[in-house]
């Protein structure tokens, strides 16, 4: 098949599974902010069950489909099963095809589509943002009056690192080697965090990997996927695979967890084609913490006495149900204690694009987890996703408390073997 | 016309409501149409999403000057289709009033709005060593407001209760409008006792004060395997009949513990016919002198494994297999229908037998999965829906059980309520006297017949008519799966 085959629809069978048990309801953010049936996994899943049996995407209903983060907190709840992934991904691809937009909107996200799948555009973006960032803070409300999405990038903007790390395209293992795997390095992640990428691929060779890192890596087509840009998607997906089979490695290791959650999916993804699927079922991913866990700790850690408050990324704990794994790697760390923060299976807004194109829920969910974080009392704040950080950190500053220096869990693991002092991590700078 | 009312009603509520929280876009609405049984199906004419009791209020009397029927509704997790809407009325959503008013711990007790959901009470109060003692299977998800009018139990109500032993006061709007409060303590009839329980058919409760217990000092899970549900059974009654009160006594019979090991692993003993799961709390030397008693009855009865769970891991991986049971029986059956019925614990093993009778007689296969303690069934009903006629045999075997609670002197539903699937079933278990009773209570608070007509009683009709038996065929399960639980 070509990437413009035609469209698939939504598949009525997987609507049939759901039992309309409302399992789903208290778990769901929107529902969560609003209480309303057509905002909640169980009732967005009746609307396209209406859409099968002919009834039109009108705005109300593509409206409701937006409106979801995609968060798959349902998937994790539902006792029956019911593939709501599989079921909004379709369902995005049918509205990006039968919904037309308002011209405002296709702007913007012509103009998302556009600067984040690509990380030479980011890179360009790097220096205006550098140097404009508290000046566009200033002109925030006024950004916020022409159109709210405006005003949510420049807020969710990081600081951005004055040096570009460059990874070497192999790392080699510290001590006998245990295995050999590759790295994704991402585009929000590579260009916004190179830090974390670097102490991956540290952390990884001083556990006795060999670190294979592909140069011409692109994006990994989450971002695509998730907003129902199947054919860029599947492009994307290809490209990545194509990078990693030349790269000779069997297994990539990926640390964000948008990304990891779609590439795990990529057989489903290039289903279409029956040579694609294969070649992308042989490639195992897996994400950072996960593999760690499973390959059991050999370098000495370090003590670091910290308080951390640790966020489930909604990508990693739902999509990838790694819920377990990171809080045993920074439990193991001396003198470490890790903090919950309570409603954990709660979204924090982030959600892709999400804090894009739905400014205002992405901010009272922002909020909400940002209340939460704080009555955790930690020092720092640790996630395996870019977005939910800036997420979190935009929301600390919006609402004018303090803010809590963030790192990845990879960077608190990459700080105890290397026996670095407390303040790398909560000085920020250099991370 | 009633559609031309319920636009005036939509225009004049907009104001008070707030124009987001007034529903009549057509698309909407229908995500609305049925609740957690789902083969009964009606598009509300109007859904409004009240925050506070005023709004309520204003909703109610509207409808009241309006002469327009109205119906609550929870988290819509209801099994009997209580909160199905009426095309022609108004559909009030709780599910946007869900704070937490206050805590008084010292007088165990909580204020909580409807919406609120049963578990998060237990959780706002878990850390000092409180819960609300209520368990229905659905307690993550359902309101408070909709186990008031349910009046829901749960695996832990055979020692604790009931809904209506943990609720202290109400505050309610009235099916005129008016804001009242009932409490437990007031002199006179007991209002409180009939509100709850009543399905949304006395009007809509706004304010719940819950009554909060003290968490057990030890909790202690027996697991036992027996060779068959007569056995275990008998040991039920051996447990009541000895003085003990547990805090739960559970059964599946080998059909449930089959399907719950395809769905969780549950890793219960191999070749049970089935297990019981006796949950034993309370001071640590009582509960460990009456698990000695439980263990010694279950070998006793025949009982060939016994397991035991002491901390919350091991009673979870007990429990794990019982609580997935409904949802589990989707991976051995493409349908079934969940029955609820209650028969007196002694007849236990003879309604039993003849459940498996009944199912073997109609090829209908019948996992049954039990409140063993108080005697509430709930046998599913398995059929493959696309067999042709197998969801008829099924409803028919499923109505055939009820009959069979009837006849043990039992009752047609242990906990979930009458709604409108059972209203069919209530001149099969009380007289035309019985049922004209019980409508001059309803006909004392709603004197219109506007609050969720339709529900509980067999013919809605209105105060002062003459009673009639309604006739005619229950819609089947025929399309699709039964959905429900
Ligand atoms: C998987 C599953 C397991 C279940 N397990 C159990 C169980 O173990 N035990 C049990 O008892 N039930 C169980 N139930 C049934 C159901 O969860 C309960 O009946 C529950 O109390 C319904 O609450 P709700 O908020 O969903 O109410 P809804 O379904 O929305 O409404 C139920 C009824 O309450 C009325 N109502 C709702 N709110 C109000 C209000 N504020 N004032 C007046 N009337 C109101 C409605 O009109 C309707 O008649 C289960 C359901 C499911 C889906
Ligand atoms: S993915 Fe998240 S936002 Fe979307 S329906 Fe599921 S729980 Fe709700
Ligand atoms: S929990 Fe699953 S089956 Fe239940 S309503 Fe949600 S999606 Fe449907």
């Amino acid at each position: 098949m070509t990437p413009s085959e035609p469209p698939h629809g939504i598949d009525a069978e997987l609507i049939k599974d759901c039992v309309h048990c409302g399992f789903c309801l208290p778990t769901c953010p929107t529902y969560v902010l609003w209480g309303e049936e057509m905002d909640s996994p169980r009732g967005r899943i009746h609307l396209m069950g209406q859409h099968v049996e002919g009834a039109p995407l009108s705005d109300a209903m593509a409206g409701h489909f937006d409106a979801c983060l995609g968060c798959m907190a349902c998937v994790t709840a539902c006792p029956s099963g019911v593939q709501y992934d599989k079921l909004i991904e379709q369902t995005r691809a049918v509205v990006e095809r039968e919904h037309p937009r308002p011209p405002g909107e296709r702007a913007m996200r012509a103009l998302v589509f556009a600067l984040f799948p690509h990380p030479r555009r980011l890179r360009a973006l790097r220096l205006p943002l550098r140097l404009g960032a508290p000046v566009a803070r200033r002109l925030l409300p006024r950004l916020r009056a022409l159109h709210p999405s405006l005003a949510a990038m420049v807020e969710l903007a990081p600081p951005v690192p004055a040096h570009r790390t460059r990874l070497p395209p192999r790392v080699r293992a510290v001590g006998p080697r245990r295995a050999t795997v590759g790295l994704l390095t991402g585009c929000v992640q590579g260009e916004f965090f190179p830090g974390v990428n670097a102490a991956t691929a540290r952390v990884l060779a001083l556990e006795g990997c060999e670190v294979v890192i592909p140069r011409r890596q692109g994006c990994c087509g989450a971002l695509s996927l998730h907003s129902g840009r199947e054919e860029e998607a599947v492009r994307f997906a290809r490209a990545t695979v194509a990078a990693f089979e030349r790269a000779g490695v069997g297994t990539v290791v990926v640390n964000a967890a948008g990304c990891g959650s779609t590439m795990k999916d990529y057989a489903t993804v290039l289903a279409g084609d029956e040579a694609w699927a294969r070649r992308a079922a042989e490639l195992r991913t897996v994400d950072v913490a996960e593999f760690l866990a499973e390959l059991g700790p050999r370098a000495r850690r370090h003590p670091l006495r910290l308080d951390v408050a640790y966020h489930d990324a909604c990508h990693l704990a739902h999509a990838q149900r790694v819920r377990a794994q990171p809080r045993e790697l920074l439990g193991a760390i001396p003198e470490l204690r890790v903090k919950e923060i309570a409603e954990p299976d709660i979204c924090c807004g982030s959600a892709g694009t999400y804090n894009l194109f739905q400014p205002e829920a992405a901010a009272e969910l922002g909020e909400r987890k940002a209340t939460h974080v704080l009555a955790a009392q930690a020092d720092l704040l640790v996630s395996a996703n870019p977005g939910c950080t800036m997420q979190i950190t935009a929301a600390l500053r919006r609402t004018g408390r303090k803010e809590l220096p963030i790192a990845h869990t990879i960077q608190v693991l990459d700080a105890s073997l290397r026996a670095l002092p407390v303040s790398a991590l909560t000085g920020g700078a250099s991370l | 016309m009633p559609g031309d009312t319920l636009t005036l009603l939509a225009d004049r509520l907009r104001g008070p409501l707030g124009d987001q929280w007034v529903i009549t876009d057509p698309v909407r609405l229908r995500t609305y149409e049925c609740d957690g049984l789902t083969y009964h199906r009606a598009t509300p004419g109007l859904v409004v999403l009240p925050e506070t009791a005023e709004q309520v209020s204003a909703v109610v009397r509207a409808c009241a000057e309006a002469g327009v029927p109205f119906v609550a509704r929870g988290a819509g997790t209801g099994l009997s289709g209580g909160a199905l809407p009426r095309t022609d009325g108004v559909l009030i959503v709780m599910s946007r009033m869900r704070r937490i008013l206050s805590i008084d711990l010292p007088n165990r007790r909580a204020v909580v709005e409807p919406g609120v959901t049963n578990l998060a009470v237990t959780e706002a109060v878990r850390a000092d060593g409180y819960y609300y003692a209520p368990d229905p299977s659905s307690q993550q998800v359902c309101s408070i407001g909709g186990n008031v009018a349910e009046n829901s139990g749960g695996a832990h109500c055979l020692k604790y209760g009931f809904t209506v032993n943990h609720i202290l006061a109400l505050e309610i709007v009235s099916p005129d409008g008016d804001i009242m409060q009932l409490d437990a303590l007031d002199p006179g009839y007991d209002l409180l006792g009939a509100f709850i329980g009543s399905e949304g058919t006395l009007g809509v409760a706004t304010k719940i004060t819950v009554r909060l217990t003290r968490a057990p000092e030890v909790v202690t899970t027996v697991l036992a395997a027996f060779p068959g549900v007569a056995a275990g059974g008998k040991a039920v009654s051996a447990i009541i009949g000895s003085g003990i009160v547990p805090a739960a006594i559970e059964m599946m019979d080998a059909l449930a513990i089959e399907a719950a090991e395809a769905a969780v692993a549950c890793r219960y003993p191999e070749g049970a016919g089935a297990v019981l799961i006796v949950e034993l709390d309370g001071p640590a030397a009582e509960v460990a002198g009456h698990f000695e008693q439980v263990e010694r009855i279950c070998r006793e009865e025949g009982a060939f494994e016994i397991r035991v769970a002491d901390d919350p891991a091991e009673r979870a991986a007990i429990w794990k297999g019982r609580k997935s049971a409904f949802a589990a029986v989707g991976r051995i059956s493409p349908a079934y229908i969940v029955q609820d019925g209650v028969v007196p614990r002694t007849a236990l093993p003879g309604v039993l037998a003849r459940i498996a009778e009944l199912s073997a007689e109609h090829g209908i296969r019948v996992a049954n999965v039990f409140h063993a303690g108080d005697g509430n069934l709930h046998p599913l009903v398995l059929f493959d829906d696309a067999e042709p006629g197998a969801g008829e045999r099924a409803e028919h075997v499923s109505g055939m059980i009820l009959d069979l609670c009837i006849e043990h002197g039992g009752s047609i539903t242990g906990e979930h309520g009458v709604g409108v699937d059972k209203a069919r079933y209530m001149p099969k278990m009380f007289t035309e006297d019985d049922l004209d009773t019980m409508q001059l209570v309803r006909c004392a608070f709603d004197p219109k017949g506007l609050s969720n007509p339709g529900k509980v009683f067999p013919t809605p009709r209105l105060c002062g008519e003459v009673p009639g038996v309604r006739k005619g065929v229950h819609p089947l399960v025929e399309s699709g799966k039964a959905e429900q639980f």
